[in-house]
């Protein structure tokens, strides 16, 4: 009997009982739908957390100044400008594995070209900046190292503060107003999009680190060379947590501060940050993992179940068969064919249902739906391998048949 | 050369309650064009020597050729393939596939055959015209009647031209007019040249054969051959009679 035989009458037999075929699919159908909502949703979050790593930069911690004590008050972080551009870069020089140390100011204002303005951020920062948080300069150029020394009035701007002043025109050359100092737009930033906790970063102005401190952010700047914070960049992932203790050391050091005292600084792992978010779909993607396992399991049982049954009640037509000439094999074929087929059909309605909750979920939490062609794939022929496995032992009990004894069966 | 040769054959059965004999010593020939009843009381023997026939069991010991070829000595596949070409089942509660319309059960055979579809359609409407139920070929079993179902399972075992017709008590489930139908079927197919064997417990079916074999306690009691009833006298008087 050829196979496209046996398939046809597999769903003929199938369809002879479509309620029950229907109910014993039910778990593959939820096994395969897991598998596919699984891979996913997990693909998805993947992607959402390294979007995120790619747009904060990679291997960054943070240090803000903060924490000091004054008459007995803890003032937070931020407080105080306990950081300065030394200690930027001592850490570069000294902490091992350390690509770039960024040190920076950072404030609100308003800014202003011809008759538009705009309430954004300003970053005052150095050269490392870009290479910290992975950021370039998409139109124009970036800095070079003597306006950041002199301190220049020089600007770069991102995409949001561009579409807000300028609309359509081209802002480089232009006077940029901010705090009433004209700043010249020597470049404009590539886009960033949002960060993890859906800012927009691209609402931006950077300004060389020193006219950042005297012109735009001022306040608490007192010392000459005291920065807001120092972005870290690490070489790998691995450098991360020995690095954060070395410099935690040093600038404890730096800034002489006794076994008693608090540490006037705090250092913050922003990778950790994004990967805690990322861990939560992972967990889910592992759940559904287990749910995916037991049902393909139970399903297909439930497989074997009910072709044991069917089994019993066709002996008759077993019997039959083997007397107007099917060899056993043909038999074992055919009930092996049917619980393949029973498998797979779960498989293709788990497939469905599962591209639809991979759907359902990825719109709900803003996540890009990956649902991969190959999870399909694999899927379908998965819960097809379930139908042989769990089909064999009936279908064998089926092709073991004596033919006398079958059609004597009532 | 014989059509079905059967020396010396033995069947034993090892049951709990112990050995049986079933069939003990049989030795019997029979012709290509015969038509022969196989008659005895049940546990006789006759459904054991039918088994064997219908290369559906092995003998314990003897010698069984059919078309030359010793059936004992086949595997389960060898075996399969013979039923497959010289066999043609007919039972007595017809076993039609309840999910296949008559044309689809006549094909089953066909399908171990390994024949293309086509072909196999174009088959099983010509034994389903040889039967007399051509216009009938779409209905499922469920929509006909006993005697019409038994047609179509004398369709699909005549559908691979196999060698000879092993009806086990072809009428036992039908009424006495459809019987005798029914044997009137077998005849006019015996005419037509099919080997016909019939195994059976009723004198009144066995009349209608030339060659009478008689069963008991697993040996052959006598083997006689006889003017057969024609069954078409049967039906015509029974027409006659409506007429009147």
């Amino acid at each position: 009997m050829r196979v496209t035989e046996a398939v046809r009458a597999a769903l003929s037999a199938i369809g002879a009982n479509a309620l029950r075929s229907l109910l014993t699919m039910l778990g593959i159908v939820i096994g395969v739908a897991a598998v596919i909502a699984m891979v996913a949703i997990g693909s998805g979050a993947r992607d959402l957390v390294d979007r995120q790593i790619r747009s904060l930069g990679a291997n960054l911690v943070v240090v803000t100044a903060g924490n000091v004590t004054q008459g007995g008050a803890r003032l937070g972080a931020g407080a105080a400008s306990t950081l300065t551009d030394e200690d930027a870069a001592a850490i570069k020089r000294e902490i091992e594995g350390v690509v770039a140390a960024a040190p920076f100011v950072q404030g609100r204002a308003q800014v202003v070209w011809g008759g538009n303005n705009w309430n954004t951020t300003v970053f005052g920062v150095d050269l490392d900046w870009s290479v910290a948080r992975e950021w370039e300069v998409e139109q124009g150029r970036s800095f070079d190292p003597e306006e950041l020394r002199r301190g220049e009035i020089v600007a770069l701007v991102g995409r949001t503060v561009v579409q807000r002043l300028f609309g359509d025109e081209d802002p480089l050359g232009e006077t940029l107003r901010v705090k009433n100092v004209p700043f010249r737009i020597i470049g404009v930033m590539a886009p960033k999009g949002q960060s993890a906790i859906g800012q927009d970063q691209d609402d931006v102005v950077f300004v060389p680190l020193d006219a950042g401190k005297r012109r735009v952010v001022g306040r608490n700047f007192a010392k000459d060379r005291s920065v807001g914070a120092i972005f870290v960049k690490f070489a790998s992932e691995d450098d991360i947590l020995p690095g954060i203790e070395r410099i935690s050391g040093l600038l404890r050091q730096r800034h002489r501060l006794g076994v008693d005292r608090e540490d006037d600084f705090a250092i913050r792992n922003l990778t950790e940050l994004v990967n805690t978010a990322g861990a939560a779909a992972r967990t889910l993607s592992l759940l559904l993992a287990a749910v995916a396992g037991v049902s393909l399991l139970v399903g297909g049982i439930g497989i074997m179940n009910i072709m044991l049954v069917s089994v019993t009640e066709r002996t008759r037509e077993i019997g039959l068969r083997l007397a107007v000439g099917a060899r056993p094999r043909d038999i074992l074929a055919q009930f092996l064919i049917e619980a393949t087929t029973l498998a797979a059909m779960g498989g293709a309605i788990g497939v469905a249902v599962g591209v639809g909750a991979a759907l359902a979920v990825a719109r709900m939490a803003g996540w890009p739906s990956l649902v991969a062609p190959e999870a399909i794939a694999v899927a379908v022929l998965f819960s097809g391998l379930v139908g042989v496995f769990f089909g064999f032992y009936p279908a064998q009990r089926a092709a073991r048949m004596d033919p006398i004894e079958a059609l004597r069966r009532e | 050369m014989a059509l079905i040769a059967i020396r010396d054959l033995t069947r034993i059965y090892e049951l709990d309650a112990g050995r049986v004999v079933a069939l003990d010593r049989v030795s019997l020939d029979i012709e290509d064009g015969e038509l022969i009843a196989v008659m005895g009381p049940s546990g006789s023997g006759k459904s054991t020597l039918m088994n064997l026939i219908g290369c559906l069991d092995r003998p314990t010991t003897g010698a069984y050729r059919l078309r030359g070829v010793a059936v004992e000595t086949l595997s389960a596949n060898g075996l399969a393939a013979l039923r497959n070409r010289e066999i043609g089942f007919v039972f007595q509660q017809f076993n039609l596939l309840p999910r296949m319309d008559a044309l689809g059960n006549v094909e089953l055979p066909m399908v171990y055959a390994g024949i293309d579809r086509r072909r196999r359609r174009e088959k099983a409407l010509a034994a389903l015209g040889r039967v007399g139920l051509a216009e009938r070929a779409h209905h499922r079993p469920m929509q006909l009647s006993g005697g019409q179902q038994q047609r179509v399972a004398i369709a699909r075992a005549l559908v691979n031209a196999p060698s000879l017709l092993l009806a086990d008590e072809p009428t036992g489930a039908l009424d006495s007019r459809t019987a005798i139908d029914i044997l009137a079927l077998f005849q006019e197919l015996n005419r037509e040249g099919v080997t016909v064997v019939l195994v059976t417990h009723d004198a009144d079916v066995a009349r209608h054969a030339r060659r009478v074999v008689r069963f008991r306690d697993g040996r052959i009691v006598d083997d006689l051959r006889q003017a057969p009833l024609d069954a078409r006298d049967a039906v015509h008087a029974r027409i006659a009679e409506a007429a009147e």
